[in-house]
């Protein structure tokens, strides 16, 4: 790793992204020892709630030996008191070997990294960035596909809002992936992630109808198009409607295409759909664990090098 | 040299003819001239500066004055004030031709041509509400500089027009 913060998936190159998923993948054939990392405490501070973020973490840390300190929930901490988040990991800094942050801010990881000397991990920041979630998405497709390289993926749903959307496409963009983007109009890349695809010379086309690609797709990549993004409920319910997949949509998918989500979903993909070879959604959840083992790994190795 | 003088010998192509129409703005004792803003651009100058209705400094402006290189060219000169570097930064994003004179006791004792910069810090603010740096941290903005445009550095909110709307005052 070069990067002793991992702040954004756009931060991370091809040879780090590869460093971490083959550290991934030795962690999953052959757990490391348990008190391999028994001295180091990973300090977890999330201002927003995000359960399965936060439990993965802490079992991967739990996995390699060290311990969890969790700030606990926002309400008790002291930046309902007023204190600013640049005090705040100062403080926790002096507690812990690494910070795992979770804010409702953008930005808000790159603001922090600057104040900390320990490594600091983004585990999402507002609309921003979440490039743990962009490492295990990777894991899944490779450990799924054989290859991230030369592959097509579909990647459908609200890509305007959905901060795991913008951090997969960059770091797709690094495997040379052809990319087609599926939404409705109003959900569509915003401005200023379109411009930075472009500029690193992404392969990306967009529509609105998964009809158009389908059939080309190594992997259909699916989220959530929510409710709050819609100022009317009958407008919501026709749109995220034409947004859903089931069992009969695949049939006209590759027999080989991977179907991925970030879960939880709430009805973008039919249960029929879980019986299908196209299913690796709970497998992507599986691997959090391994991942996050093999970054953590990797980032409290440094100094011992 | 005087301030008179700085113009008509500013070696970078202007002919003195211009600058004897220029002479249709005072001069300043101590402070900064900036010259060679592109015509019609003042204002925006004025807006990076936050300099407005409410302003005590001694300003004059002058806009669409003939130019040899600019065609017409816009001249603020401001008494008693030098700029910062964060300033003449942004200053540059609008009026990339600029030079920056600074006057003490009538004479130019520095004078520069604005440079493009790669980043700048401050002066913009960032127009994503929900940005860290609208929050209240202990940070100044810091934006890339694009072929046409800025970027936040900390969120990736890019300003393509009307920079000077988000002045931060
Ligand atoms: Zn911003």
């Amino acid at each position: 790793m070069t990067h002793d913060h991992v702040i954004s998936a756009k931060s991370l190159s091809r040879a780090d992204i590869e460093t971490v998923l083959d550290r991934a993948a030795e962690i999953d054939r052959s757990p490391p020892d348990r008190d391999r990392h028994a001295d180091d405490l990973l300090a977890l501070c999330f201002f927003e709630p995000s359960t399965r973020t936060h439990m993965s973490f802490e079992t991967a840390i739990k996995r390699l030996g060290g311990d969890a300190l969790d700030m606990g929930p926002v309400e008790s901490s002291s930046a309902t008191k007023g204190e600013s988040l640049a005090d705040t990991v100062r403080v926790v800094e002096g507690y812990a070997d690494a910070l795992v942050l979770r804010h409702p801010s953008e930005g808000a990881a790159q603001m922090a990294s600057e104040f900390v000397d320990i490594p600091l991990i983004n585990a999402g920041d507002g609309a921003g960035q979440h490039p743990t979630q962009t490492l295990l998405d990777l894991y899944t497709m490779r450990e799924a596909a054989g290859d991230l390289a030369d592959l097509t993926v579909g990647i459908m749903g609200d890509l305007k809002y959905g901060r795991t959307v913008h951090s997969l496409a960059y770091a797709l963009t690094k495997f040379d992936a052809r990319q087609h983007f599926v939404s409705p109009e109003s959900l569509s890349l915003p401005r200023s992630v379109r411009y930075d695809l472009h500029e690193s010379g992404a392969r990306l086309k967009e529509h609105t109808d998964l009809d158009a690609v389908i059939e080309e797709l190594d992997v259909l990549y699916v989220t959530r198009i929510q409710r709050e993004r819609f100022p009317d409920e009958n407008e919501y319910r026709q749109i995220a409607g034409e947004y859903r997949i089931d069992a009969a949509t695949l049939e006209d998918a590759r027999e080989e295409c991977v179907v991925m989500h970030p879960l939880p979903r709430v009805d973008e993909i039919a249960p029929d759909v879980d019986a299908t070879q196209h299913a690796h959604y709970f497998e992507q959840a599986h691997n959090a664990v391994p991942v996050r083992m093999a970054l953590l790994d990797l980032l409290l190795s440094e100094d011992d090098r | 040299m005087n301030e008179r003088d700085e113009s008509e010998d500013t070696g970078d192509g202007e002919s003195s003819e211009e600058s004897a129409h220029e002479l249709r703005i005072s001069k300043i004792r101590n402070g900064t001239v900036i010259d060679h803003i592109a015509g019609g651009h003042a204002p925006d100058v004025l807006a990076i500066l936050g300099i407005d209705s409410a302003t005590d400094e001694v300003v004059s402006v002058g806009m669409n004055v003939p130019s040899d290189r600019l065609g017409y060219k816009d001249v603020v000169k401001i008494e008693g004030r030098e700029l910062s570097q964060d300033e003449v930064e942004v200053i540059s994003l609008v009026a990339p031709a600029a030079s920056i004179n600074i006057i003490r006791e009538y004479d130019v004792i520095e004078k520069n041509r604005v440079e493009r910069p790669s980043t700048v810090e401050g002066v913009l603010s960032c127009p994503n509400r929900n940005c860290i740096t609208t929050a209240d941290e202990p940070v100044a903005t810091r934006f890339e500089v694009l072929d046409d445009g800025v970027r936040c550095l900390y969120c990736g909110t890019i300003i393509r027009r009307r920079l000077t709307d988000h002045i931060d005052v």
